[in-house]
């Protein structure tokens, strides 16, 4: 059975919202966290009983990240007008590493997220992505290699 | 870099989050729990209306309750006490005595027709009264199945609010309730019921 979507959310909540921190980094967070509840509760009456409720909504929370890139990319131009959205503390020092992480090839960076932030295995990966297994920990291990070349201090 | 940590996040950002989503949200169905001098309840609305109240302590819980909801009506639940102000206002009302008739609408999808024709005779009932078994089985369009009637209200989903504490055996004996004979006995002491 189903457990009543309020379950759902409390089990979910923080790993979706971590999840979306790292693809689209802490101040765009809450919308894309909003699109991938409405959405899961628009779509979970349908859901099959044994469904993988943790890959299944960590599969939401990517296509939402994916949209909110893909709209960041048509309406990236005009950057005067931004306003500098007021900032307390320091971002934590993993934050940069994970901009970094956006800034890989598309498949890399799918892969490198859902399995270090989403914490899904490279077999979840793979039904996420719609890719083999094999081929879902052949793009994580290539991005983590490529962050590796990046970051290296001789770099 | 084979350890590429998961960012670090703050708990209370996600629960806000969830917060926003919830006041947002259309569920099928909204619940909270609601205090009463009876112990504590849990209430459960649909669009179409109060859907449930159940003791919490003597239906397994609110996890059994919830769990129950969404294989009966839908999963579609969630936490969103606002919607339930008026359920827990006219209960206030109840309890401390200013109200005698409940006007927050009743969802009844839950039962057969037979089961809602008795529960609805038993909504009927007025404040202060009782009836009988035999009577609601009557009303509900068989006389002779009063005790199919008492199974219909045993399955009674809004106890207090669909009034089956006023509904007694006919020797005046109070038979069973679904929230313990005390609460029974507490509620027609309320309506000062002589029993």
């Amino acid at each position: 059975m189903i457990p009543p979507f309020q379950r759902f959310l409390d089990d979910q909540r923080e790993p979706v919202w971590r999840f979306l921190v790292a693809s689209v980094g802490r101040a765009e967070a809450d919308d894309c966290f909003q699109e991938t509840f409405l959405a899961a509760m628009s779509a979970y009456p349908r859901l099959r009983a044994e469904s993988n409720l943790h890959a299944w909504v960590m599969t939401i929370a990517h296509r939402k990240a994916l949209d909110h890139h893909r709209g960041r990319a048509r309406r990236a131009i005009p950057v005067e007008a931004v306003p500098e959205v007021a900032v307390h503390d320091p971002p934590p020092r993993d934050d940069e590493t994970w901009e970094r992480v956006r800034d890989l090839p598309p498949k890399q960076r799918a892969a490198v997220l859902l399995r270090y932030a989403g914490d899904l295995s490279h077999a979840e990966v793979a039904v996420a992505l719609d890719c083999s297994e094999e081929a879902a920990r052949r793009s994580a291990h290539e991005g983590l290699k490529k962050l590796r070349l990046e970051m290296s201090p001789t770099a | 870099m084979t350890d590429l940590r998961a960012p670090q996040i703050d708990p209370a950002d996600a629960a806000a989050a969830a917060a926003r989503f919830v006041s947002r949200a259309e569920p099928d169905v909204a619940y909270a729990v609601v205090d009463s001098p009876i112990g504590a309840l849990v209430a459960a609305v649909t669009p179409q209306g109060l859907v449930r109240l159940a003791y919490e302590d003597f239906e397994g819980g609110l996890d059994e309750v919830l769990d129950s909801l969404a294989a009966k009506l839908s999963p579609r639940i969630l936490e969103a006490p606002a919607r339930l102000d008026p359920v827990r206002r006219e209960l206030d009302e109840y309890f401390t005595g200013r109200r005698e008739t409940f006007d927050v609408s009743i969802d009844w999808t839950l039962y057969s027709d037979f089961g809602r024709r008795v529960l609805q005779a038993t909504a009927a009932i007025p404040f202060g009264h009782t009836a009988t078994y035999g009577q609601m089985a009557a009303q509900a369009g068989n006389a002779k199945a009063s005790r199919a009637a008492g199974r219909a209200l045993g399955a009674n989903a809004i106890p207090i609010v669909v009034p089956c504490h006023r509904v007694i055996g006919t020797s005046g004996k109070l038979t069973g309730y679904t929230g313990g004979m005390y609460r029974k006995e507490a509620l027609l002491r309320l309506e000062g019921i002589a029993f």
